[in-house]
């Protein structure tokens, strides 16, 4: 399978001079085998994925983590909505009361989009999921609520022997009796569990984390321990905080590396970099 | 043991951090957790038993109504969650395990995750006083 990061920045879209190596578009990630495209979130990222794609892809499933701004802002401008002959379908995580549909709908509304969900033309279908497993093509998929506020589900991506979790908004040090030492007992183990490459939330140095407890975010520090919980292989400190320039990431990463030994690889999510497994 | 759902863990986090008993359990009954009010009472520590089977926890109370008879699994509040998925309220008697006898009152609510799933229940205890 291929694996294209489209955007790993978090909160909002901050485009700039000083971060062109890890980019501003908000989260967005591409997997491809053959002719099945998963897209995970849609941030600002998605509009240039909808521009790149090959035109054997007639079907595209995006599986929407949680519905705050920055992981749909993109939606709206990802051209394949607007083919007829495109099958799009989103999958979102269940609500108590309303339907995925009905919150998509205050996004593809006025005053914040002038096209209503229905005016798309594109096929497809709005699909809810919960603690689920379900395939798209080759691909099984889990989904499992986690520690953030709202409904939010996290994604494992299966192929195979080869396994993709994808967490990128996670306070797994709120969602755990005993964080980092108790995997039973935390939130999101269940999605990442010896995953073969983790994408997980690292918006926050440690100190600032401390401030901002609750927000539904991580940091460094708690993200690499969550990744060694979990078993994981790779680890992609992914969601960066819209303030951070790349100098300021780059630190914050090395900071990170000297204070950690680690038995997998951490890389900084970046725009761009794709992957084969 | 699987790994616990979210809404489970967070219960755990409101129960750990209260200075009255509190016990969650899932569908069936078996202990997943108890905070250390709920220690004693029971005269066992979470961190040594972790959780319980059903059948071992539920004996150790001994409930009964105001002459000391033994009440039927069906009376107490908590299981009566379990069976409804309803919120319950009781009062009855139990023995600690220091063989002193207590008038407690049980609220027990399930809890249900989004969109509609049953995960378990939550009990807190209380010792009542007339």
């Amino acid at each position: 399978m291929n694996i294209k990061i489209w955007g790993c920045r978090g909160s909002l879209p901050s485009p700039g001079p000083e971060k062109n190596i890890y980019g501003g578009n908000t989260s967005c990630v591409q997997i491809m085998h053959e002719n099945t495209c998963i897209i995970l979130d849609g941030g600002s990222g998605i509009q240039k994925l909808g521009e790149s794609l090959p035109k054997r892809i007639t079907q595209i499933d995006i599986l929407l983590t949680h519905l705050h701004l920055d992981h749909i802002i993109g939606l709206g401008f990802f051209q394949p909505l607007y083919d007829p002959n495109m099958t799009v379908n989103l999958w979102g995580p269940a609500a108590t009361k309303e339907s995925l549909k009905n919150r998509l709908r205050r996004y593809f509304s006025p005053p914040i989009f002038p096209v209503g969900l229905n005016e798309l033309p594109c096929q497809g279908e709005i699909i809810e999921i919960e603690n689920s497993v379900f395939t798209i093509g080759d691909f099984i998929i889990s989904s499992q609520y986690i520690c953030h506020p709202g409904p939010t589900v996290g994604y494992r991506v299966e192929k195979g022997s080869t396994a993709i979790a994808y967490l990128p908004d996670h306070e797994p040090a709120l969602g755990s009796a005993d964080f980092p030492t108790n995997a039973e007992w935390t939130s999101g183990i269940g999605i990442a569990g010896g995953a073969d490459i983790l994408f997980h939330d690292a918006q926050y140095k440690t100190e600032e984390y401390k401030q901002r407890i609750g927000w539904g975010h991580s940091s460094v520090q708690d993200a690499i321990d969550f990744g060694v919980l979990a078993g994981v292989k790779k680890l992609f400190l992914f969601h960066h905080d819209p303030s951070r320039t790349d100098e300021q990431l780059r630190n914050m990463y090395e900071e990170s590396m000297l204070k950690n030994k680690l038995p997998f690889d951490v890389e900084l999510a970046q725009e761009g970099k794709y992957y084969n497994l | 043991m699987p790994d616990q759902q979210i809404e489970i863990i967070l219960s755990r986090q409101l129960a750990d951090s209260l200075s009255i008993p509190v016990f969650i359990v899932d569908t069936k009954g078996n202990l997943l957790f108890y905070n250390e009010p709920a220690e004693e009472l029971l005269g066992l520590r979470y961190e040594e038993t972790g959780g319980m089977a059903v059948e071992e926890w539920s004996t150790i109370f001994k409930p009964q109504n105001e002459k000391g008879e033994l009440l039927p699994p069906e009376a107490l509040p908590l299981v009566q969650t379990l069976m409804n998925k309803k919120p319950a309220h009781g009062q009855f008697w139990i023995d600690s395990m220091r063989g002193q006898r207590y008038k407690i009152s049980v609220t027990s609510f399930p809890i249900m995750g989004r969109p509609d799933r049953f995960l378990g229940a939550v009990a807190l205890f209380w010792e009542s006083i007339d």
